[in-house]
């Protein structure tokens, strides 16, 4: 079931050679660097904004969860608008620059923020730079990449990312344990990091990245680029499996609450296991991406669930052992390296290359989408059989599900 | 792209990283050389002994001044509560005492910050309060009451499901005895919702206020976007609301009023407000004019207390505020919040 590429349309002229055999191409580490300070941006805010909105700020609880559930829904819905922007002007980098460019403006907005309004404008606008820049910049990545060694591009891209998430908020604590209510502190930083984000996409990743079409000195007409082109039945296919299995997919939060409930581990350590999964997710995220393009990366996309399935188990089953607390951790961050970014390199050779950021974009839109409504389900089957009963379920559901999906991406890309 | 730009974006590029990394080293040294001075500058306010304030009746609080005692607990007497403050060593996020028992919510940050409850006995007038009970928070200190004999102590924290994919952001609620068992967590006990028992996911209570029978309480319960006022019961472990929109309550010292705070229409805006228990009737204190987010405490029947912050710089203080619709607050103790009134 490896991935035919003898269909695949015209040939490549991206403005950057692919890199060929042995190297990861520069583009996609360059790509890799801005995704880690702008994720060591992000994610120190991200840790310490309930703190900052209700201890500094003063929202309530109730305030502030309008503000998340906006963080939610805002990034999905602009994503597949930005990748058919990208196919339809051929400059993915461009849209790419202009979404790492919106989060930044979004932070210097958080530090002058006052009241609610204000506030909430702010993280849309860094939800709605992150759905713009996340399309066009995988199918930079793919563009850039040796087609036989995808999975490994999208797995550097994403480790490096991951060591941004990773070290953000680390670093928010620092700061707040060296300064009490040191918050303005951590928004200039943070702002910091998205200045510097932003200057080593536009000075070391070129313009034309990722563009199909050769450059010519007069305009020719330019052929409609339809968001339906990117619709083709593979793409189909590995999308709504993933969305079914995202479906089921119930979130980290869950499965660390189910351990907390049966007294895996105290509450303070929470914030930890977010850390021990993305530890996992880095260190694996290459090791898994070079197996993908080894056996096959549907097949690594869809066997990935299995990791998913284990850890639902242990956070059924723990009996508060450490090892079971462990274990589930650990297998999150081998779920996240599995799929994350195979879904991508899957989604981008699925389509012709001058919709590229569009397919991406819409498996992805899928999976954010199928991903909320599975937390929220999750949520009701929870509070009405119990976490242990609502875990072993999803789990035995996920188990049945992941050889339907093999079956079904087997048929759809032979 | 010309090779012009190619061979001095390095050098751009490089002047960029100088300046940022410049400007925020900058930002960051001159925040922490604040942070310094601030916490080894002695308070500006006048205090007194501990021993002297512990004599009548009082306010406890937690003082607020940007100085090394920002944070500890205070006290103040209730006869003069401008005047001289008794300054402790405790260090609290949120405080509360009545009849010789002290809650402190606290913060002990880290990499990982720790969110602990600490209750304490203060039962010789002039001697160390001693620690009876401590227990580990699952999230960040919002509320805390204690039971008119002493016996009873609420917590009310922010639990947020962090990071990436999870959304969410909610309270837990504890009763627990002090130096005894505890009640758990209130979202599993019984809810009656106007009349019909219901289950709800999205039910987040918080705001504890205690009668003085030892088991009837009273508390936020927000379902569906919106909040309602309940009467707990701790013997039958149950909830059940008895008016709408009303946020952490505070029953009056005659156990007839219920102070509270009441939203706006799009919930991002307080006011004060006092519901009248045996006819139901409103008053809000338009008096206020800011947004308060406080959980309110009674001075006396007629006037009620809460921490305000200041518009220009992170210090609270301690407004009064008579409970008819036309009064207007005076700040009762500068340098103050979380008021606790110990008659």
């Amino acid at each position: 079931m490896y991935l035919s590429l003898s269909d695949r349309p015209t040939t490549s002229t991206g403005a950057e050679p692919r890199s060929t055999g042995g190297r990861v191409s520069r583009t996609v580490v360059t790509l890799g660097i801005v995704s880690l300070l702008t994720d060591i941006s992000s994610e120190s805010v991200s840790a310490i904004l309930p703190l900052y909105l209700t201890a500094v700020v003063g929202l309530s609880p109730v305030a502030y969860g309008l503000i998340d559930g906006l963080y939610q829904g805002v990034s999905s819905l602009v994503r597949i608008a930005a990748g058919w922007a990208a196919d339809r002007t051929d400059r993915p980098q461009p849209v790419a620059l202009a979404g790492y460019a919106m989060s930044a403006v979004a932070r210097l907005g958080l530090i002058f923020a006052g009241g609610f309004g204000t506030i909430s404008a702010a993280i849309s606008l860094d939800r709605v730079g992150k759905g713009v820049r996340t399309a066009p910049r995988d199918a930079m990545i793919a563009a850039s990449s040796d087609p036989a060694h995808l999975g490994r591009s999208f797995g550097v891209h994403r480790a490096l990312d991951t060591i941004g998430a990773t070290l953000g908020p680390l670093l928010a604590f620092v700061i707040l344990w060296r300064i009490a209510d040191g918050y303005d502190t951590v928004l200039v930083v943070s702002l910091g990091f998205a200045v510097l984000g932003v200057a080593t996409m536009a000075f070391f990743v070129p313009f034309r990245t990722g563009a199909v079409r050769r450059i010519s000195p007069r305009r020719e007409p330019r052929a409609k680029v339809r968001w339906r082109t990117a619709l083709t039945p593979g793409l189909v296919r590995v999308t709504g499996v993933s969305g079914v299995l995202a479906l089921l997919t119930v979130g980290d939060g869950f499965v660390y609450l189910a351990l907390l409930e049966t007294g895996g581990f105290a509450a303070q350590w929470f914030p930890v296991l977010y850390v021990g999964t993305n530890v996992a997710y880095l260190a694996l995220a290459v090791p898994m991406g070079r197996l993908a393009d080894r056996v096959g990366r549907t097949r690594v996309l869809v066997l990935g669930h299995l990791p998913l399935a284990a850890a639902y188990l242990c956070a059924a089953t723990g009996s508060g052992a450490l090892w079971t607390t462990c274990a589930a951790v650990l297998l999150l961050g081998v779920f996240y390296a599995a799929t994350d970014g195979t879904l991508a390199a899957v989604a981008g050779q699925l389509v012709p290359e001058t919709v590229r950021a569009s397919g991406i974009a819409t498996a992805q839109t899928a999976v954010a989408l199928a991903r909320l409504v599975a937390a929220t389900g999750f949520g009701l089957l929870w509070y009405a059989v119990g976490p242990r009963v609502a875990m072993l379920a999803v789990c035995v559901v996920l188990l049945a599900a992941i050889p339907a999906g093999l079956t079904v991406l087997r048929r759809a890309v032979r | 792209m010309t090779t012009s730009w190619v061979k001095h974006r390095t050098t751009i590029f490089g002047a960029v990283v100088v300046l940022v990394t410049a400007g925020v080293t900058a930002y960051a040294l001159s925040a922490i050389a604040e942070n310094d001075r601030r916490t080894s500058t002695a308070t500006d306010a006048t205090t007194t002994s501990l021993t002297q304030i512990e004599q009548g009746p009082r306010i406890l609080f937690r003082h607020t001044g940007q100085d090394a005692d920002y944070g500890h607990v205070g006290a103040v007497a209730l006869t003069e509560p401008g005047g001289a403050r008794a300054l402790t060593g405790l260090s609290c996020d949120r405080v509360y005492a009545q009849a010789g028992s002290v809650s402190c919510l606290a913060t002990e940050r880290g990499v990982v910050s720790r969110f602990r409850a600490t209750d304490l006995s203060t039962s010789t007038p002039g001697k160390r309060w001693r620690e009876v009970d401590e227990t580990d928070l699952p999230g960040m200190p919002s509320r805390t009451r204690i039971s008119p004999d002493g016996t009873l102590v609420s917590s009310t924290v922010f639990v947020n499901g962090d990071s990436y994919m999870v959304s969410g952001f909610s309270t837990r609620t504890v009763i627990r005895r002090i130096g005894g068992a505890s009640y758990g967590d209130l979202e599993k006990f019984r809810l009656v919702v106007d009349g019909r028992r219901v289950a709800p996911v999205d039910r987040n209570i918080w705001g504890i206020t205690f009668a003085d029978d030892d088991r009837t309480f009273y508390a936020t319960v927000a379902t569906g976007g919106r909040t309602y006022l309940a009467r707990g019961d701790l013997t039958e472990r149950s909830l059940t609301t008895i008016a709408d929109h009303v946020e952490c309550p505070s029953l009056s010292p005659d156990g007839t009023r219920i102070a509270f705070k009441e939203a706006d229409a799009d919930g991002t805006r307080w006011t004060p407000a006092v519901l009248d228990l045996a006819t139901g009737k409103r008053t809000v204190l338009a008096g206020e004019t800011h947004s308060i987010d406080d959980q309110i405490e009674w001075l006396d029947d007629d006037t009620v207390l809460y921490g305000l912050e200041r518009e220009s710089e992170p210090v609270s203080d301690v407004w009064a505020l008579d409970t008819s619709a036309t009064a207007t607050p005076r700040v009762l103790i500068p340098e103050a919040s979380s008021p606790a009134v110990l008659r």
